[in-house]
Parts: C-alpha cells; sequence; structure tokens
C-alpha cells in the first residue's frame, strides 16, 4: 500500500499510457486483495473449527442430547429396542445433518468459505437473534446499531476533538497545554474498558448518579424521546472511558505530526515569501497532511465494525463484539465467518479505494506510479 | 557500553523516564520476591486451595490499611490456637482422661462488629468423645454460655452464628454483634476491653488429646483483602506482577525482534520472499485478532503460554514489520552496505551486523511502548473469562471481582487493588518508552 505513495517520475506520460496503467493497477490490486480476503477468512474458518476438531465436540453433544432425549420422551420410550435403537439413529443422522456432519470437514470448510465470500450469510447453528431468529444477517444486523451508535459517537468526537486540539497544540508549541498533553499520553497505556471500570466506580457504584451499564433503562421507555435520553445518560460513561483512553496520545500524534510538517522546507520558504499564515496552514500545512488524515479516518470508519467484546462486556452493552464473542463461546461457525468476512470486505475495500483518494488529494502520488519500484 | 551510558546520561534528563525506570526496578524486585517466596507450586495450590486452605480467612474484606483512613475501626482478623501456645492448656489428671481448662485471651478495641466467629477442635480418641463447654467473658465480667457437647468427630467445628440455642440465649441476636455488645446499647455499640474464652475439656481416654483454635473474621484482612473465595488477594496480586511484567515483557521482545529480522530479510533479498511477507502482513490485517484469541482461549488451551505464542505469532506481521522494511529498503542503499559487499560479506552477515543493528535504536522505544498493551492484552482476555486455569493473574482478579458484583456490592478495593497495579504497570514503561522515543528519534527530539 505504502509503495504507491513514492512520488512519481517527473516524466510526462501520454494519456493512454497513463489509462492502461490505471486499470493494470486497479486489476491487480483488486486479485491481491482478493486473495488476501480469501486466505484470511479460510484460515479463521480453520481456526474456528480447530481443523475440524469441533465436529468431535458437535457430535458429542448431539450423541447426549439424544440419549436424554431418549430418557424423557415417551414416545421414544415406550417403542420396542430394535424401533427405538432405530429410532434413536435417525434423530442422530437427521440432527448431524442440520449441522452438516454428513459431509467431510474440508468439503465443508469450502462451503463456508464459498457462502462467506457471497455474503450469504445463511442460518446460524445455535445463536439466536434476540428476536429469536437464526439468520445471522439478523443476528448481525440486530446488534450492529448499538454497536455503531456508541463507538460511532466516541470514536468520532474523538477523531475530531484529537485533530483540532492537536492542530491548535502545534501553533502553540511549548506551551503550557502542550506539556500537559506530552505528560499525560502515557495515560493511554491502558485500554478502555479498564478506564471504564474506574469511572464506573466513581460515577454509578460511588456517586450513584449515572448508570452502571446497559444500553437504556429497564424496562426500556416506551415514547422515543425517553428512549433516546435514556440511551444518552447510559453512553455517557463509555464514551468518556474510551475518550479518556485516547485522548492524548492520539492530540499528542496530532500535533506532531502537524509539527512535522510545519517545519519542512517549503514552509519556511512561504514564510519567508511573507504569506499570511491562516494561507500558510491551509495550504502549505494541511493539504500534505490530508492523506494520512483521510486514511486515519477510514480506519477509524471500518474499525466501528468489529465491536470491543470486552468494553461490551465492562459495559454490558449489547454489542456485536459480545455476539462474536458469545459464538465462540457456542462453536457457532457461521456467525463468526459473517463477521470475519464483514471485515475482511470493508478493509479491503477501504484499502483499495484509498490508493485512488490519496491521487486525488496528494498531487504528487500516481495510481500505479510505484509500481516500477526498487524492491 | 559508551551508548547505553550516553542513553543513560539522556534519560536522567527526563523525570517521567525516571520515575517509570523505578517503578520498573521495584516492580521488578517484587517479581522476583514473589517467586522466591512463594514457589509456582505453592502459589497455584494456594490459589487453587478452596476452603480447606481459607478456613481461617473471612470472606470479601478490604485489606487491614483501610483503617488508617476510618474513624470507626473495622474489626480485624485473627486466630488464637492452643497448638502455638501451650500456656493456654493447664491439665489436670481424672479418672482415665484428663480436665483441660483452656483459657484464650484477647482484646477487641474496635468499633464495629466482626463477621464471624468459629470455635475448630481437634481431638483424638478412641471410643469415647471428650466433652466440652466453652464461656464467653466479656471485659465486665459477664458470662455467657456459647456451647456444650461431646466432639462427635476428630475435627469440629463451632459456628457462633449458626448455633441456634447460643441465638436463643442471647435473644435472637447475631452472636457475633451480641457477645460484643454493650449490654442495652441500642443499636448494638460495642464494649472495648479484654475478653476470654474459657472452655473446660473432659477427656475420658488415655490417650486423648484436645486442641481448639479460636478464630474472629474480623471486617479487614491482611495486606490485600479477600475474595469470595476467602482467598487472600495478595498472593494473587504479588504473583500476577512476574505474570504481568514477563508476558508483557516475552511478547513485546518476541514481536518486534521477529518482525524486525523478517522485515530485513524481506527487504535484503527482496522478490518472493518480500512479496511473500507483504501478503502475509495484509491477511494478517484481515485476520480478527481478539476474536482468534478468544477461540484459542476457547477451543484449545487457556493456559498463558499457549496465548503469549499466539499472541506473538498474530502480532509479528503486524504494522510495525511495514515501517522497518521501509527504513531497511533506504539502509541497503547505503554506501557502507555497498563496502561490505565489496570486502565479500555474506547475505547473512550484511543482515545481522550491518542491517539489524542500524534499526536498533527504533525498535527500543517501540519494544517499550509496546509492554503495556500487552499487559493489558493478558487481562482483559482474563476479564473475558480467558485467563490462565491455574495462575493467579491480575486480569483474574477482576473478573472474579466483576463476575461476583463487587461494584454493585461497594467491594472497591477487589477491583482497584489489581487495576492500580495494572495502570502504574502500564504508566510505568509508556513513560520511559515515550523519552526513549525522544532521545533516539531526532525527528521528535525537538518536538
Amino acid at each position: 500500500m505504502t509503495e504507491t505513495l513514492q512520488p512519481s517520475p517527473v516524466r510526462k506520460p501520454s494519456r493512454f499510457g497513463a489509462l492502461t496503467r490505471i486499470a493494470k493497477y486497479t486489476a491487480v490490486r483488486l486479485v491481491t486483495l482478493l486473495f488476501t480476503v480469501v486466505v484470511g477468512v479460510y484460515l479463521t474458518i480453520m481456526i474456528a473449527n480447530m481443523g475440524g476438531y469441533v465436529d468431535e465436540i458437535r457430535r458429542g453433544e448431539i450423541g447426549e442430547k439424544i440419549q436424554m432425549l431418549a430418557l424423557t420422551d415417551k414416545t421414544i420410550k415406550n417403542l420396542p429396542p430394535e424401533a427405538r435403537a432405530k429410532r434413536l439413529a435417525d434423530l442422530i443422522r437427521l440432527e448431524e445433518k442440520r449441522y452438516g456432519l454428513d459431509r467431510p470437514f474440508v468439503v465443508r470448510s469450502f462451503s463456508y468459505l464459498a457462502d462467506g465470500l457471497t455474503l450469504n450469510l445463511g442460518r446460524s447453528q445455535n445463536m439466536t437473534s434476540d428476536s429469536g431468529s437464526r439468520q445471522v444477517r439478523l443476528i448481525l444486523l440486530e446488534r450492529l446499531p448499538s454497536t455503531l451508535i456508541l463507538f460511532g459517537t466516541s470514536n468520532l468526537f474523538l477523531f475530531f476533538l484529537s485533530l483540532f486540539w492537536g492542530l491548535s497544540l502545534s501553533r502553540q508549541y511549548g506551551s503550557f497545554w502542550d506539556k500537559l498533553v506530552i505528560a499525560l499520553s502515557p495515560l493511554s497505556a491502558a485500554p478502555g474498558w479498564f478506564y471504564g471500570i474506574f469511572l464506573i466506580v466513581l460515577f454509578a457504584a460511588y456517586w450513584k448518579i449515572l448508570p452502571f451499564g446497559g444500553m437504556v433503562s429497564s424496562p426500556p421507555p416506551a415514547e422515543p424521546l425517553t428512549y433516546f435520553l435514556s440511551m444518552l445518560v447510559h453512553m455517557i460513561l463509555p464514551v468518556l472511558a474510551i475518550t479518556l483512553s485516547s485522548i492524548f496520545i492520539s492530540t499528542f500524534a496530532d500535533r506532531t505530526f502537524f509539527l512535522i510538517y510545519s517545519s519542512e522546507d517549503y514552509v519556511e520558504m512561504a514564510k519567508a515569501k511573507g504569506l499570511e499564515a491562516k494561507d500558510i496552514e491551509r495550504k502549505y500545512i494541511l493539504r500534505p497532511t490530508l492523506p494520512n488524515i483521510i486514511t486515519n479516518f477510514a480506519l477509524l470508519l471500518i474499525g466501528l465494525w468489529t465491536g470491543a467484546p470486552i468494553f461490551e462486556t465492562i459495559f454490558n452493552w449489547p454489542g456485536l463484539g459480545r455476539v462474536t464473542f458469545q459464538a465462540v463461546g457456542l462453536y457457532d461457525t457461521p456467525v463468526i465467518v459473517a463477521s470475519t468476512v464483514l471485515f475482511a470486505y470493508l478493509l479491503a475495500i477501504t484499502v483499495f479505494l484509498l490508493d485512488f483518494i490519496y491521487a486525488l488529494v496528494d498531487p504528487r502520488v500516481k495510481i500505479g506510479g510505484g509500481e516500477g519500484k526498487a524492491s | 557500553m559508551k551508548t547505553i551510558k550516553r542513553t543513560f546520561a539522556e534519560l536522567a534528563q527526563y523525570p517521567s523516564a525516571v520515575l517509570g525506570l523505578v517503578i520498573i526496578a521495584v516492580f521488578v524486585v517484587i517479581s522476583i520476591y514473589a517467586v522466591i517466596a512463594i514457589p509456582y507450586q505453592k502459589a497455584v495450590d494456594l490459589w487453587r486451595g478452596g476452603e480447606r486452605i481459607w478456613y481461617k480467612t473471612p470472606k470479601m474484606v478490604p485489606p487491614t490499611w483501610v483503617n488508617l483512613f476510618r474513624a470507626e475501626k473495622l474489626p480485624d482478623t485473627f486466630s488464637l490456637n492452643t497448638l502455638d501456645d501451650a500456656s493456654t492448656k493447664q491439665a489436670t489428671p481424672s479418672g482415665d482422661g484428663q480436665k483441660i481448662t483452656i483459657t484464650l485471651d484477647f482484646d477487641y478495641n474496635y468499633d464495629s462488629f466482626p463477621q464471624e466467629l468459629s470455635l475448630y477442635f481437634t481431638s483424638t480418641f478412641a471410643q469415647k468423645a471428650p466433652f466440652v463447654s466453652a464461656v464467653w467473658v466479656a471485659p465486665d465480667g459477664r458470662q455467657t454460655r456459647l456451647v456444650d457437647y461431646a466432639l462427635q468427630s476428630p475435627k469440629q467445628t463451632f459456628r457462633f452464628s449458626q448455633d441456634k440455642k447460643l441465638v436463643t440465649r442471647l435473644f435472637g441476636k447475631l452472636p457475633q454483634e451480641a457477645l460484643f455488645a454493650v449490654p442495652k446499647s441500642d443499636p448494638l455499640t460495642p464494649l472495648k476491653g479484654k475478653y476470654q474464652i474459657q472452655l473446660q475439656v473432659t477427656t475420658f481416654e488415655k490417650d486423648s488429646t484436645v486442641d481448639v483454635e479460636f478464630v474472629q473474621y474480623g471486617q479487614v484482612y491482611g495486606m490485600a483483602g479477600t475474595d469470595h473465595q476467602r482467598r487472600d488477594l495478595s498472593i494473587a496480586l504479588l504473583w500476577g506482577m512476574p505474570v504481568a511484567l514477563s508476558f508483557g515483557l516475552i511478547a513485546a521482545l518476541g514481536t518486534s525482534l521477529a518482525a524486525m529480522v523478517i522485515a530485513a530479510f524481506g527487504a535484503w533479498y527482496g522478490g518472493w520472499i518480500d512479496e511473500l511477507i507483504q501478503r502475509i502482513t495484509e491477511v494478517n490485517l484481515v485476520l480478527p485478532f481478539l476474536p482468534i484469541l478468544i477461540m484459542i482461549g476457547t477451543f484449545y488451551d487457556r493456559s498463558i503460554v499457549t496465548i503469549l505464542t499466539a499472541t506473538i505469532l498474530l502480532s509479528i506481521f503486524g504494522g510495525s514489520i511495514k515501517g522497518y522494511r521501509a527504513i531497511f529498503l533506504q539502509v541497503r542503499e547505503m554506501p557502507y552496505i555497498e563496502a561490505a559487499r565489496a570486502y565479500g560479506a555474506g547475505d547473512a552477515r550484511i543482515i545481522l551486523r550491518y542491517l539489524l543493528p542500524r534499526i536498533i535504536p527504533l525498535l527500543i522505544p517501540a519494544l517499550v511502548t509496546g509492554i503495556p498493551g500487552y499487559v493489558f492484552l493478558e487481562a482483559s482476555l482474563a476479564v473475558l473469562g480467558l485467563g490462565d486455569p491455574v495462575l493467579p493473574t491480575w486480569g483474574k482478579i477482576i473478573q472474579d471481582a466483576e463476575f461476583n458484583g463487587a461494584l454493585f456490592n461497594g467491594l472497591y478495593y477487589w477491583i482497584l487493588e489489581p487495576a492500580a497495579l495494572l495502570m502504574i504497570t502500564g504508566l510505568a514503561f509508556s513513560m520511559l518508552g515515550f523519552s526513549l522515543d525522544r532521545i533516539f528519534n531526532p525527528r521528535l527530539r525537538g518536538l
């Protein structure tokens, strides 16, 4: 990805050459990205099934379940021994078929892969959505809004706050606030859930002014407005926790980043020419930083789709992270594969688009320009 | 050597780096002490011992030092055993056996009542069980009959609060409160002073012996308090330290060294090797890191070594490998490499002696700054219930506390102690790492 960022050679290629170059580059890029997604997803499938060992666990579970049924179900119990054995064997075969155990794992692993890649998410094996559906799509969709609301709000807030704060600190380099942010940046060593615990201790357990966790109060308010307000109150602590855990390091990073760009020679040159400070900042400092900011923003957006199992556990937030966690606990391959595939596709698409966006915002970058690289 | 000295001299100019170093040094010393004082097997046995080992500790109480911050002192936990102090026992022969008088003295100077009181009898007899009668003597001389019975088994426990007769004798009040209370006080207030438990034991056989242990389960215990299984948290806090430090250090070291070497090989040989490394890095980016660790913990094995190995393997082909590669690509073209080639140095020699050393100044800050991430990763997995099944770790304390509703019940010490230690560890390494970054990274020096 980075190699495409190399400045293009000075010679001016023909328009036709540029088009074939772009087409060739796009094709190569698409193939490699697809390859990446396929391999990544297949690896996940293998891990999620322990290379087929989960089948054994499943068979054991089914056997146990049918045995239990044989002991409790009167219609089976009253059958003559031979018919009962046949009936039980049938039940086991049926149940194994439901899980797909009648086919060898290798074959099944490829059908998981094909289904996943074609976004034919299918049905889960054990999990149900809160509304009782077995559709993987519904299980994920049901949790998506809550994850997007929480992590979207906090990460966007964090992103813009640190960006503007970093910019303002880079202007007043060496000031009290600048030094404070530098001094506080090691605080970001701890993850969000960790600050969550402290905040819960203070605000929920000790002062009792904010809820311990959850998304809305229980029972959920019927009116949309009160529902919204209740959710807002429940979001205060999680958003605060995420902000606390990252704000200083990201502000520090943004500030350093802007400072590095504002010490470039062309900025000095612009200052020497006597350009206005506002113009210097906009045209000479901010413009070249745009690709990086866009990358960070894009990665932030796709990062939202994974949820955060631990954070959601601490705050009892019904998000995607906990769905994945539950799916792992239930050996529910279709759900695990679905969430991996979605993330892999989003990442691949973002990475692919970023190359073009770079070329649009940064005239120094040329699509496919780095292909003839030295290595 | 010179560079190390110079680095330290420069580090001394950053107060945060000095603080970080001091904390790390202290923690390392404590870790070594912990491993020596409580060997691995002992720590595991203690932590998984259950009520058999932890019968002398109260359930879920804060550490003793909370009394320093309280006007009303909470009662401490202690035990008196006739085996430890023989002077408490006086025996006179009577018939085939003995008459034994046991007096247990203790001071009570607290402003509230203990959680529970118990007497543990240990006796040896063949046929006829010894007979025990116990009396409680308050500082003002009031006597309360506790129990009169024949010991039914060699090990017998008398729990004050669970004895219906005693509760009736105390007019339905909890024994551990009523026995210490000022008479007719309402609400009950404790009477301070010297208390005594007098036991009259009669044995009926020649070799029959009786020993008794009195345990006052206070409302505070030890340096760190106890958890829901009455375990002393200080063991887990102490043992969590070497676990956290070594997990963080090994993971950070393993990851960055491997990433560095792989990047160097890729950049030096180029071609398909480089291409392969790049593809693996991209595939690794797609793999969901945390879910995979959760899967490994759930399906395969939760032991810390497995998780550590998986963490390192998944992190090697991370973002850092691209950064290292870019630097190696630049270094590769430098004249001194060409000189090395000219004198006939082999590939391995150039990579190990000329390429790798160039990147160490960048590697060290990244390594140190990376440690807290791994320390917290271990804790995170433990919080999800995927901690090592036998070892006591900080994350497992937090998980126990979360699971048992420590925050709802106001048992803040339970969660705050491991959390504070985690935080201090994380801060120490990142303060040091940030300063190292500024020393080694000339781009940041002026900033």
